[in-house]
């Protein structure tokens, strides 16, 4: 009690040195704090964009021929046929869900409610493929029944659900597409990442109704077993190879097929993340030593600065322990209760930031339509990273106070009183 | 009380060593009021430090109290300068960070002394010297008599058996002198052994025993009593008296 008021009443009188010595300190766990939350954002945001997919999803879009192929002319469009389907069912090995996907606008209408919407022929496997989201009491998605009966069924989104049935549930009822009736099984509540609301019906019954040529021009499936960019660039090659055969074209012509390789993307990604949480790392940990050194650069300085106070504390008879403890007290005070506002300071900002970035996303949710990806979500630090850091720059405050004081301890008082 | 002999000291440099203290021998008793003086870089000061355990010396044999003074770690020194000795520097040596109070209290404080109790007594020694009204006044507020006076009171206020001052009024005009010189005879009046090192004849004939050095050995050591009061003794003194401006 009575050294913790003399030390009190020390880092009272000398308010600049302590305020210097807590501000550094304040400074370095807030900054470290901020970029580590930043960094976290940043990887949070990237993973959770891939999150609302199956990762492992290769895309195929038909386009046009650009070079001219086995005696056919370039400028062909090509589209796919049923028998691709099948092709990338039984052929292509590591594929596992497999759908066909087609789109076009149509009125859909219920009673007097109705909108222009975009309508998807897809397959069963489509709802685990995209990850679509039916809450309880919210229907299924199409099975492989209503697929080969090519039933006229239709699952419609959260927002058509509201715009056309209001309060009501739409289980059972039929909506009106274009000019048919279909009855529907399914409210999904997943939002598309990119467009509007989307209604589904199977691919099956979509050829019946509305593709008289039966032609489509874009596939998609998962695949299994690719894990590096090697083995995917390698699939990716033979699948154009495969392609090719299938719909007559060069291999090498980009314009004729889009393939789109998700796990590609997401290596890539998770290349340049890795990149960019090094990057932070190392910033991290400069920004730590820079805090190490400022705090001990200004425990050196102080303590010289008391040389003098301490030869006179010692001719007074001050024994040398209680003035080490005193100078380690101080500066564990010092760098505790600063580093502590600014770890403070430092969690505050990153909530700040979480706020903004989750109103940002809640607003673009509610918007009609918008995107639902965002770079960057929840940029916090780990409670246990921003007590280690404040716990490492306190536990440096104290060895740099130590060395000093140790040293200064060790003058003979009047060698101490002499400085000035 | 303090005995010294053949008391040798040396300072070591990068290049040369001084011997400055060259084979000192010396008695004083419990309760003599002495002054110590001698050419600037005769070794005044360095003895002085000896004896206050503040340096350590080479060779000879140092006693206080009967107990060899000699290899003590710093704590065991640090007790002993608590304990028995209370210093007054030429420049005072104050904190500057505390006020007049705390610095006299602060002895008290690594006797670990409660706050409470050490501003009571600290108050008490601060109104002996006079210095009441100041107490509450940090050291650059104050005159360099106000503290030296802020510095015997804190020298005391351990009730020590020796008081050590190194030229204590080396900094003081004349006047102020006069009274600080008065401050520590009526110290050494109430049974504390004093030894004052200092240029000033006046001071010197204030005490009752002048050791004079020369090149770090005694050249004379003179007693003489003092039955008339202190005031007199500086009537004869050939000091120029400045008033105070
Ligand atoms: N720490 C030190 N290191 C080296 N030399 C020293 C040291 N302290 C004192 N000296 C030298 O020792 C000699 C005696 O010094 P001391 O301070 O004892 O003299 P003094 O009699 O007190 O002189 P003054 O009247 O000027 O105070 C001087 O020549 C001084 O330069
Ligand atoms: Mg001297």
């Amino acid at each position: 009690m009575n050294y913790l008021q003399e030390i009190f009443a020390t880092l009272r009188k000398n308010k600049l040195r302590t305020t210097l010595t807590g501000l550094s300190v304040s400074w370095g766990i807030f900054i470290l704090i901020v970029l580590l939350g930043a960094s976290n954002g940043l990887k949070n945001g990237v993973t959770a964009n891939f999150e609302h997919r199956a990762v492992n999803r290769i895309n195929m879009w038909t386009g046009i021929t650009s070079i001219p192929y086995q005696g056919l002319k370039s400028g062909r469009n090509l589209k796919f046929s049923e028998q691709e389907i099948s092709v990338v069912e039984d052929e292509v090995k590591e594929s596992r869900l497999v759908t066909a996907r087609s789109n076009r606008t149509q009125n859909i209408s219920y009673g007097t409610e109705y909108g222009s919407y975009q309508v998807n022929g897809v397959m069963p496997s489509y709802a685990e493929m995209e990850k679509l989201i039916f809450e309880p009491g919210d229907g299924r998605f199409f099975n492989h029944l209503d697929y080969t009966q090519r039933s006229k069924v239709i699952v419609i989104d959260k927002q058509m659900a509201e715009v056309l049935f209001k309060e009501k549930s739409p289980l059972g009822e039929y909506v009106k597409v274009g000019q048919l009736m279909f009855k529907v099984i399914g409210v999904n509540s997943k939002k598309e990442q990119w467009g509007g609301p989307v209604a589904y019906i199977p691919f099956s019954t979509m050829q019946v109704v509305f593709n008289t040529d039966k032609k489509f021009y874009q596939l998609s499936f998962t695949v299994e077993g690719l894990e590096t960019t090697v083995e995917n660039e390698r699939f990716n090659k033979s699948l154009r190879n495969l392609m090719g055969r299938q719909l007559k074209f060069d291999p090498e012509d980009n314009q004729a097929l889009w393939v789109n390789n998700s796990q590609s993307d997401y290596i890539e990604t998770m290349k340049i993340f890795g990149g960019v949480n090094l990057f932070v790392t190392i910033v991290g940990i400069l920004t730590l030593i820079a805090g190490i050194v400022g705090v001990s650069n200004i425990m050196l300085v102080s303590v010289k600065e008391r040389t003098r106070e301490i030869g006179i504390r010692k001719a007074i008879g001050a024994p040398p322990a209680s003035i080490l403890t005193s100078i380690i007290l101080e500066s564990i005070i010092i760098t505790a209760i600063f580093g502590y506002i600014g770890m403070f300071l430092g969690i505050g900002v990153t909530e700040i930031m979480n706020f903004i970035t989750e109103q940002a996303a809640n607003v673009a949710q509610s918007a009609d339509g918008g995107p639902q990806m965002s770079v960057f979500k929840n940029p916090t630090v780990n409670i246990g990273y921003a007590i280690f850091a404040t716990v490492l720059l306190v536990i440096s405050g104290v060895i740099a106070g130590y060395l000093p004081a140790r040293k200064a301890v060790k003058i003979k008082p009047i060698e101490a009183m002499r400085q000035e | 009380m303090i005995s010294l002999t053949n008391l040798h000291k040396s300072y070591y440099t990068e290049a040369i060593s001084l011997h400055v203290l060259k084979g000192i021998s010396l008695n004083i008793e419990a309760g003599e009021y002495v002054s110590i003086m001698g050419a600037s870089g005769s070794g005044k000061s360095t003895l002085l430090n000896i004896i206050g355990i503040l340096d350590t010396y080479d060779a000879g044999e140092y006693r206080l109290n009967g107990t060899l003074i000699r290899d003590l770690s710093e704590k065991q020194a640090a007790k002993y300068r608590n304990e028995m000795i209370g210093f007054v520097f030429q420049s005072f040596n104050l904190i500057n960070f505390k006020n007049a109070l705390e610095n006299v209290a602060l002895p008290l404080y690594y006797k670990n002394v409660g706050r409470r109790q050490r501003n009571i007594v600290a108050m008490e020694h601060l109104d002996k010297m006079g210095l009441k009204d100041w107490a509450h006044h940090m050291p650059n507020e104050l005159s360099g008599g106000q503290k030296q006076r802020v510095a015997i009171a804190r020298a005391m206020i351990s009730n020590p058996k020796i008081i050590l001052a190194d030229e204590p009024t080396g900094a003081l005009d004349s006047q102020t002198t006069v009274e600080v010189i008065g401050l520590l005879t009526d110290l050494n009046k109430q049974g504390i052994t004093t030894i004052i090192v200092t240029h000033e004849q006046s001071v010197a004939d204030a005490t009752n025993r002048i050791i004079r050095l020369k090149d770090g050995m005694i050249e004379s050591d003179t007693s003489h009593s003092h039955p008339t009061p202190r005031d007199s003794h500086l009537e004869n003194t050939s000091h120029p008296v400045t008033q105070n401006s």
